[in-house]
């Protein structure tokens, strides 16, 4: 490819060093997260996810480096390969605390299910740029589109992992109401969700029940996420306004916070940085979804808006999602906040999802 | 590629003024959130967060109780006091443990020992650092409670072994649950500092006695005593189990066995219930539920005897004799013989080039079937095997149920082994000997079989050719006592095996207890007719004229002793297999005698009292 100035003039710094700033912010609380009952030997979490965040960098910049009209091409593989990872998790998955979530590869573990989530938005902006809303008229045309929703998402509730399945759902349905869908088509939907639900229901097992009525309401678990609830609303609450500053948070360097790495990492920052803190975060994020959003609306061609779209409106879920759950307002759900939970395939393909979105707002002067 | 018309661009741009609304709407609500929860209510957290005080108490439940057939208790729980230390609530951890190892006369080390295992975890979790306090400690440290911050009793329900080593090895027992269990079970609730069914029953029914815990939120006060409950999750009991044993057989088999290497299986031939099995060596399942020490592990699995293996199912011997009544049937229905076919035994049977001998030196002369069962004459049922082969004696052992499992229990069952023709090539690659028929027709050689399976094949020749699946549950019921599974008898078959012949066979068998010269009558007991079968099983090939006494233990032959009684509408069925007892009709059959003649009057007096 031979090399264009405008490359570098053009180039999106703004969603660059905002992302940057999230990552870093990141790195440093999961160095407090992770400060208190830490076991000796091997890599410190923090610096496993500084690794994580340059292999992260290396394929965002991987990713801005293909010609964007390009990228279109990539949607049948990507998705191919990405089901075909969902497919071996099953029996070969490492199972950890009774769900198998990872795959095994050479010391790595490898998350399918995170990176799924950019699969299936590349081959619904696809799908949906060929065929816009209106020409969806008929509930016919809806359905290759639930195809390719359904059997990742029955593969994903297998593991069992139930907050990226509804991220996956979050995700799809955001695009369907983007591509626009008739009111008709609504309807007819919910009526089917809602009959279908019994059916559902008589399936399952009682452990099954339990854990989805847990999951609504929380206080029915008074020991596992009605506990964990308290202990982050407590860890937040006590944060006030100026917070209790770096590695002085007695919620989570006491460990009282269940998963303080990972998804009540939120709670943590929080206690440690105040309202200060956390308002600066949520900021960022929102400074994110924004630009993203205007990056969508400045695109050339359906392709890059629903990649686009797709790609804030998983951005958007995850953080929405984390974060209402740490704040007691959402159901306890383990969905990653990007770039500040730590997790290799998180991180990454967030990062990708950044490459994207850079690359896409960066060419779209070129041409 | 579609590039957009103005129209469509027009409904995105729409679209997209929508989102940006909708995102910040719920950014909105996420600040009004941390709003609250952080400037209107930070004061309310903050001091809450300063004196964290919210705790969760683990409330575990009991485990089902194990009861004998009529409901007398064999496993119980008892409240078990723990002592336990919660690192962020003691002021001083070096002298709080000092105090401790002073009053209950502990050595601080071992409390060092348990608190360093549980490094790593949150400072606000209790770390159990002594179980099983009696009355007197617990007395002491309530009275010096106040010098202790940071220090609880905990009542937890323990496991309790009623009658210690009775039926252990069908009872099992419970212990500590495996880094390996955790991970697989860890969906099913189980945590690292729960116990778990390991063996027997205890494993086996591991899902029905569990149960599941509760627990409770509770605020707790600065030197970590319990303020109040915030909220409570009651535990479910676990589901109670009847065992087919009747408690008092039980006892006297294991009395009967005592000190020596063997087991005992009492059944009832009508419906294939254990009414009492023993296996000996046994070993005290009570010392796993309060945690067993490597010592006393090392000294369990270094035992030659094996105390942990249940020899009624798990071990494998030579059937001996015992296995006559196989090949008597298999001659019967195959028609190679009738019971009036008479051989000549003078001691011994040439075969080749070998003699081989009968037991009896001296020869028991013209025998027939009925005699040939009695006396146990080999040389007959040489013959016997020489005309049915290797095949056809195998067919007949499988239709017993013999060569594989009874399907008693889940917990490794041994198969045994009933040699063929096939299996001998392919597992030893060479062909079948027609020499080693005549050593399986007498139950040598090759065939292996567990006791139990002996007890099915003479349980079968009790009720006139019916076999039973051996039961040992009879009954699970809920907590309240209501049933929720009922056991009934499981028929897995009818011999195909004519009546004539199995009535012949029980005719002999209690001739063998009953008549002059009869191997077994050492088994008599006046007014119950017992039928029954010796057996001896060779270790080593020993000359036949040594004696006993002279022998080293290890190689000394193992002794059956097989029987039903009464011999018409059998009420109960015996194995007994005594390793290296020497020959089946001395101590074997006395012991059999022993706990018929009891079974039986416990029977009755049941009958009696309805």
């Amino acid at each position: 490819m031979k090399f264009d100035r405008r490359l570098v003039s053009n180039f999106d710094w703004f969603l660059l060093l905002i992302t940057i700033i999230i990552a870093t912010i990141g790195i440093f609380n999961i160095y407090s997260a992770t400060f208190a009952g830490k076991e000796p030997g091997g890599m410190p979490i923090y610096l496993k996810q500084v690794c994580w965040i340059v292999v992260g960098i290396f394929v965002m910049f991987l990713s801005f480096c293909v010609d964007y009209r390009l990228l279109e091409r990539f949607a049948y593989p990507l998705f191919t390969v990405a089901v075909l990872l969902l497919i071996l998790v099953i029996p070969f998955g490492k199972s950890v605390s009774g769900s198998r979530r990872w795959l095994e590869l050479g010391g790595f573990s490898l998350q399918p299910s995170e990176f799924f989530k950019i699969a299936i938005i590349f081959i619904l902006s696809k799908y949906f740029s060929k065929y816009p809303g209106y020409s969806l008229g008929a509930i016919r045309g809806l359905f290759i589109p639930f195809l390719m929703l359904a059997l990742p998402v029955v593969l994903v509730l297998l593991q069992p992992d139930l907050g990226t399945a509804l991220i996956i759902i979050l995700i799809f349905l955001s695009l369907l109401l983007f591509n626009g869908i008739k009111m008709k088509n609504i309807l007819i939907m919910s009526s089917v969700f809602l009959a279908g639900l019994p059916l559902f229901w008589h399936y399952l097992k009682s452990y099954q029940k339990m854990r989805i009525l847990t999951f609504v309401n929380p206080d029915l678990d008074p020991l596992g996420s009605g506990y964990h609830i308290i202990q982050s609303k407590i860890a937040i609450g006590s944060g006030a306004f100026w917070g209790k500053g770096f590695l002085k948070g007695t919620q989570s360097q006491l460990l009282f916070l269940p998963e303080q790495h990972t998804d009540f990492v939120f709670s943590v920052f929080a206690e440690e940085w105040g309202f200060l803190g956390s308002l600066m975060v949520v900021s960022l994020y929102l400074l994110v979804v924004l630009w993203g959003l205007r990056i969508a609306s400045h695109s050339r061609e359906g392709f890059c808006a629903f990649l686009t779209f797709g790609i804030v409106s998983m951005f958007f879920w995850q953080i929405f999602i984390n974060i209402g759950m740490s704040l007691g307002i959402i159901p306890v759900v383990g969905v990653p906040l990007p770039l500040m939970s730590y997790g290799g395939s998180s991180t990454i393909s967030f990062l990708l999802g950044i490459g994207i979105l850079i690359n896409i707002s960066t060419r779209r002067f070129l041409f | 590629m579609l590039l957009y018309d103005k129209d469509n661009k027009r409904e995105f741009k729409k679209k997209l003024f929508f989102s940006i609304v909708f995102a910040i709407v719920a950014f909105t609500i996420i600040l009004s959130r941390l709003w609250y929860l952080q400037i209107l209510q930070g004061k309310k957290f903050k001091s809450l967060s300063e004196n964290n005080r919210i705790r969760i108490v683990k409330i575990p439940a009991p485990r089902g109780i194990i009861f004998d057939r009529k409901g007398k208790a064999l496993v119980d729980n008892y409240p078990s006091f723990d002592l336990s230390i919660i690192p962020e609530d003691v002021n001083d951890l070096e002298s709080t443990i000092k105090k401790l190892s002073d009053l209950l006369n502990v050595t601080a080390d071992l409390f060092k020992a348990k608190l360093k295992e549980s490094r790593g975890n949150p400072p606000f979790k209790p770390i159990k650092v002594k179980t099983n306090l009696d009355y007197r400690e617990v007395a002491i440290l309530e009275t010096n409670k106040l010098d202790l911050p940071g220090v609880t009793i905990e009542i937890a329900p323990k496991r309790l072994y009623i009658f210690d080593k009775l039926a252990a090895h069908l009872i099992g027992y419970t212990g500590k649950i495996s880094e390996s269990q955790l991970k697989t079970r860890v969906s099913d609730g189980y945590s690292m500092v729960d116990l778990i069914g390991k063996y027997g029953i205890e494993h086996d029914y591991e899902t029905v006695l569990r149960g599941s815990n509760g627990g409770a939120q509770v605020e707790v006060d600065a030197v970590g005593r319990k303020v109040r409950v915030l909220r409570e999750l009651e535990p479910t009991p676990g589901e109670n189990i009847f065992l087919t044993i009747e408690l008092d057989i039980q006892k006297l088999a294991e009395k009967a066995l005592a000190d020596m290497i063997g087991t005992v299986i009492v059944m009832d031939p009508n419906t294939g219930d254990i009414l009492a099995l023993a296996s000996s060596p046994s070993f005290n399942p009570n010392m796993f539920s309060l945690g067993i020490s490597s010592k006393e592990w090392e000294c369990l699995v270094s035992n030659p005897n094996n105390p942990l293996a249940n020899k009624a199912i798990q071990g494998q011997y030579p059937p001996g004799s015992v296995y006559k009544i196989i090949t008597a049937i298999a001659g019967l229905e195959e028609k190679v013989i009738t019971p009036e076919t008479v051989f000549y035994c003078d001691g011994s049977y040439r075969f080749g080039r070998r003699a081989y001998r009968c037991w009896q030196r001296k020869g028991h002369g013209r025998v027939n079937l009925h005699r040939a069962l009695v006396e146990s004459c080999d040389v007959y049922f040489y013959q016997v095997g020489q005309r049915l082969g290797v095949d056809r004696i195998a067919y007949y052992s499988s239709l017993f149920g013999l060569g594989k499992p009874t399907g008693i229990s889940r917990t490794n069952e041994k198969h045994g082994l009933i040699p063929t023709s096939l299996w001998k090539l392919e597992a030893l690659k060479s062909p079948w000997q027609e020499s080693e028929t005549l050593s399986m027709a007498i139950g040598q050689g090759f065939v292996l079989v567990t006791p139990l399976q002996i007890l099915n094949l003479i349980s079968s020749m009790a009720n006139g050719g019916i076999l039973y699946r051996p039961q040992i549950v009879k009954k699970i019921t809920s907590p309240g006592g209501d049933i929720i599974k009922e056991f009934f008898p499981e028929k897995m078959k009818k011999i195909p095996v004519s009546d004539n012949s199995i009535n012949l066979i029980k005719d002999a068998l209690w001739g063998v207890v009953n008549e002059r010269l009869g191997t077994g009558w050492r088994a008599r007991i006046e007014g119950a007719d017992v039928a029954g079968k010796t057996g001896t099983a060779q270790v080593v090939g020993l000359p036949k004229d040594s004696s006993n006494e002279y022998v080293p233990f290890e190689h000394r032959d193992h002794a059956w002793f097989s029987a039903f009684a009464p011999k018409d509408k059998s009420k109960v069925a015996i194995v007994v297999l005594l390793e290296h007892g020497g020959h089946g009709g001395n101590k074997a059959a006395q012991i059999a005698r022993d706990i018929l003649k009891g079974s039986l009057k416990i029977l009755n007096d049941d009958n009696s009292s309805f």
